[in-house]
């Protein structure tokens, strides 16, 4: 029997490689997800004056659950609150049990699995699969700055929207 | 024969930072080895797992005129031992050139850059950033990992310290910590095409020299090596590559399955299988692995990881050639009156006169 790690929620096992997943199914379809982002990011900018009315603070929590409930379906979102996705090949990186963001660590197994979850596929791997077909996959060579844990749990599409378009600036 | 020191290498007392040098960030000897080209080495320290200091000066006492650094690893393999801060601090008294190992998995970010100010306060010229191994690995699988930042994300941070006088929050930094940063690579597991491209983040982060895993595996090196030159890594970054001697082909056996990222091909473990006396072959194929290495374009050295076999990586530096005939520094080359065992008894009377006070 395999030991949990002390982190790991209980009774949530990681992806396994052998059983169907949604988030390997997006990374082979890389490309035509980069697609359905670029639109949605595009909606959501237009409708960035419409959500600064309403007030940011107010959508935060639906819109969240929104993402959350669409993110971690097709990529087992951790909801960081600082999407990468882009970066990474659809591949999210926080599916790393050391939540890497730069890219892979020395312990990759031999097979690509993860050093700690020898069933998961590294993300990493998956990540540099994934980026090959994108049309801007060479954003994974950017050096990404660490994580903000205060951003945990909120939306990032909401502050997309707000820093893309000027509605972020204004009171 | 050349038994004296490169002047640049030496400063007023062991322990004191070498006086400053145009072109160079730090003020410690293994920088300067690597920028006047020679082929340098460095050696790993098995850490103790005790509170005496002397143990740490008899572990060294080995490589002492063999290594241009030495690495105090930060509990890896996430055992527990001394930690590396620590080690580094009593290295410097005696005058080594020890290498700072700093691991996500145990400090965040706010721990961190506090000890790198105290690592270069206390002497400290070299810094490598690691992301560090799973807890799960080692002898407390229950601990809570941080992994705040990761290894890229250190490397940055301590370039902004450094060069930019800043904490991450911005803060200033009245005196920056000079420090040479290094970076940890391994190009023998995948995704092999990510690996150079990965060391390269790393140096555009801010990574000085660059430290492989265990290699056993040439033509994977070669590979490796060949696309670091085409990204131009090799002419930023000093690439030195881990080698180590296997005992034998039980060993190897456990290493592949139990250290992570450790790849020993079939073809290694066929031939200490066979030999007769494996603990010797496993010595000469190390060799014979480092004069491989010295060969391939863009390899500015080599960084010994000889664990428990410490003592013999004198005598493996030595067969191998690689230092033609440079000397590294040791104590005796300095002040030819050092006395090593007066100079440890009167630290480790400091510290006492401390902690009595």
């Amino acid at each position: 029997m395999r030991t949990p790690a002390a982190f790991e929620a209980s009774g949530k096992k990681p992806r396994d490689a052998s059983k169907f997943a949604l988030r390997f199914w997006a990374i082979r379809h890389s490309r035509g997800m980069e697609r359905l982002y670029d639109r949605v990011e595009k909606i959501l900018i237009g409708l960035a004056p419409l959500m600064r009315k309403i007030g940011w603070e107010r959508l935060e929590a639906p819109v969240a659950l929104v993402e959350k409930a669409v993110k971690s379906t097709l990529f087992d979102c951790k909801m960081c609150g600082q999407c990468t996705l882009s970066s990474t090949g659809m591949s999210c990186p926080m599916n790393c049990p050391k939540g890497l963001r730069n890219g892979p660590c020395g312990g990759v197994r031999q097979d690509g699995h993860c050093e700690v979850y020898a069933e998961m596929p590294c993300v990493w791997v998956k990540a540099w699969e994934g980026s090959r077909a994108m049309a801007e996959g060479e954003t994974i060579r950017n050096v990404q700055t660490p994580i903000d844990h205060r951003l945990k749990g909120r939306s990032s599409w909401l502050a997309v929207a707000r820093d893309k378009s000027d509605e972020g600036a204004r009171p | 024969m050349n038994f004296r020191p490169h002047p640049d290498d030496i400063g007023e007392n062991p322990w004191d930072p070498l006086p400053d040098l145009a072109g160079h960030t730090s003020r410690g000897r293994l920088e300067r080895v690597l920028r006047r080209g020679e082929f340098a080495v460095t050696a790993e320290l098995n850490p103790p797992d005790s509170a005496d200091a002397e143990d740490v000066y008899d572990r060294v006492k080995v490589f002492e005129g063999w290594v241009d650094g030495v690495n105090a690893t930060d509990g890896s393999g996430a055992n527990c031992h001394m930690s590396s801060i620590a080690i580094c601090a009593l290295l410097t008294r005696a005058g080594f050139s020890p290498i700072l190992q700093i691991s996500c998995r145990d400090t965040n970010r706010i721990g961190i850059q506090g000890n790198v100010l105290g690592a270069s306060a206390l002497g400290v010229n070299n810094i490598l950033c690691l992301t560090g191994d799973g807890v799960q690995t080692g002898d407390h699988p229950e601990a809570k990992p941080v992994f705040d930042l990761d290894s890229t994300s250190l490397l940055a941070t301590i370039r902004r310290m450094r060069d930019d006088r800043q904490f991450l929050s911005g803060r200033k930094i009245t005196t920056p910590p000079r420090v040479f940063i290094g970076a940890a690579e391994n190009p023998f597991v995948p995704p092999y095409d990510f690996r150079p491209v990965r060391l390269a983040k790393k140096v555009a982060a801010g990574a000085q020299f660059c430290q492989t895993q265990y290699c056993y595996d040439i033509p994977r090196l070669k590979q490796f090596m060949t696309m670091a030159r085409d990204l131009g890594i090799t002419e930023k970054c000093f690439i030195l590559v881990g080698v180590g001697p296997i005992a034998s082909a039980k060993t190897a056996r456990w290493m592949r399955s139990n250290v992570p990222g450790v790849h020993i091909p079939d073809a290694i473990i066929d031939r200490l299988d066979k030999a007769e006396k494996p603990k010797l072959e496993g010595k000469k194929l190390c060799i014979e692995l480092i004069q491989q290495i010295r060969e391939i374009e863009g390899v500015s050295g080599i960084h010994m990881m000889a664990y428990r076999q410490e003592e013999a990586v004198a005598e493996m530096v030595r067969d191998s050639g690689v230092l033609k005939d440079r000397k590294p520094w040791s104590r005796d080359l300095q002040h030819t009156a050092f006395n090593l065992q007066e100079r440890v008894e009167s630290n480790l009377d400091k510290t006492t006169h401390q902690t009595i006070e």
